[in-house]
């Protein structure tokens, strides 16, 4: 399977397609609803983001805690929709990737496009086997959040899925159409 | 002949329950998911079935939460009549919730005001769902309910003359609304009946059903088995990514309603839908 490294490049994120399995290893930032929020006031306060934006990753994850000699609790993507309001400023700003689960807005889905970026999908729920692929933590902002404090993360062959590609495929759609098509041809 | 209970206890089974329950995913879906995994016709799909499975596995040996969402706790009670309980009955689920989930490295996912969301720190309060049965006997079922699955599911109000076709067109529309949001392969409780609260709390006894299980009643058996299909004819897939496996059961519970009223609620669970239980 093809391994890819963090920052992401702009060569990379075009080189990515619609339903690709890839490997992800490096420093990624995880960041969900409340972060999110956080970081649009940031924005509107133009104060600045907990890290620099260009090239980077964000991983929608809220981890369980840590237990004793472990580098991370249980932790896998959540529903990366309910970030779509606050993703396109992110985008913007140079934001190359995202690693969620679940599918995205028309409008996120766009600006994805319009930004050269790239939306992956982690497994849901394989969160045990989430915790295993990461080979550091450290909180980098808003402790106050518990588990959703932006932290970084060093990950190493995250199993990923290209989601939503920089040409505005849709690995949903794509996916389930396929599917259908076979099961037709076949009864 | 009243029996005695100390609250103490009641504690100690909802720690241990809150923390099984995270940790172990329950028999009736492992085997469902094994057999979906060796039915599934699309590769891509079968993959990610089979890497879930693996995840139970590691969860399990490891003694760590299977999904890191180990959800908000819900406790359900069924108290026998001739039990009498020393010490507070509400206090004892929620220090239980709060100890579990400190002790079992869950996370604390609750906010205690719903508009000023500040996190509670300690996974409480839980909803508890209460009542009083014949017997001596306490019955407690945690079932952690995350997100994910919990913010796909919808309740309406149909109307009579809407029917049985009115429910089974909500039931699909609210699967594809869900999509891949609620970790497809879902399960679904579905409540039918009842009243604007009685429906939500039909459809979530409904989700915890075993899988090995039909609607007592054939009517709603035939519905069961029917809607099930129609849902695995979608193509929605594992992660929403395609495939044959979109989910895994469905059951309904029904009840007494209104003669102008026909109530409905589907509750989405994902493919961990947790539930533990002890009886005291």
């Amino acid at each position: 399977m093809r391994e890819i490294n963090t920052p992401l490049d702009h060569a990379t994120v075009m080189s990515l397609h619609a339903g690709e399995q890839v490997l992800l290893s490096g420093v990624i930032y995880t960041a969900r609803d409340a972060a999110h929020l956080r970081m649009m006031e940031c924005i509107r306060k133009g104060e600045k983001l907990p890290f620099e934006l260009t090239g980077q990753v964000i991983y929608y994850a809220g981890p369980s805690p840590t237990p004793p000699g472990a580098v991370v609790g249980s932790i896998g993507p959540t529903t990366s929709m309910r970030m779509d309001s606050m993703t396109p400023p992110l985008l913007e700003r140079g934001l190359a990737g995202m690693v969620g689960k679940g599918g995205r807005s028309q409008e996120v889905c766009r600006s994805i496009q319009e930004n050269s970026a790239v939306y992956f999908v982690a497994i849901g729920g394989a969160a045990a086997l989430g915790a295993q692929c990461v080979k550091a933590l450290e909180v980098i902002a808003w402790d106050d959040l518990g588990p959703e404090s932006v932290k970084r993360l060093v990950v190493d062959k995250l199993p990923v899925i290209v989601a939503v590609d920089a040409y505005g495929a849709d690995a949903f759609e794509e996916g389930q159409s396929a599917y259908l098509e076979q099961k037709k041809s076949m009864d | 002949m009243v029996r005695e209970l100390d609250a103490r206890q009641i504690e100690e089974t909802v720690c241990e329950l809150c923390i099984r329950a995270c940790r172990e995913l329950p028999e009736d879906i492992g085997k469902r998911m094994e057999e979906a995994a060796r039915d599934e016709d699309w590769d891509k799909a079968r993959a990610i079935l089979e890497l879930l499975l693996k995840n139970a596995d590691v969860a399990r040996k490891s003694a760590v939460p299977i999904c890191q969402d180990t959800g908000m706790a819900v406790v359900f009670c069924e108290v026998g009549q001739d039990v009498h309980i020393t010490g507070s009955f509400e206090e004892a689920i929620c220090a239980g919730v709060r100890k579990g989930y400190t002790e079992g490295y869950l996370r604390k996912s609750v906010v205690g005001d719903p508009l000023r969301r500040k996190n509670t720190g300690d996974n409480t309060p839980p909803v508890i769902h209460l009542r009083l049965v014949p017997g001596d006997r306490v019955r407690l079922t945690v079932a952690p309910k995350g997100a994910g699955s919990e913010n796909m599911s919808r309740m309406t109000m149909l109307t009579p003359a809407q029917g049985m076709e009115g429910v089974r067109q909500f039931v699909m529309e609210t699967v594809r609304l869900a999509g891949a949001n609620p970790c497809p392969p879902m399960i679904l409780g579905i409540g039918v009946g009842g009243n604007f609260e009685r429906a939500p709390e039909l459809a979530k006894e409904a989700l915890l059903d075993s899988l090995d299980t039909w609607n007592p009643d054939p009517f709603y058996a035939d519905l069961e088995k029917e809607w099930l299909d129609e849902i695995n004819a979608m193509g929605i897939g594992p992660q929403g990514l395609g495939g044959r496996t979109t989910c895994l059961g469905l059951h309904i519970h029904q009840e007494a309603t209104h003669i102008a009223c026909l109530p409905v609620a589907v509750n989405v669970g994902c493919h961990v839908t947790r539930h533990a239980t002890a009886v005291l």
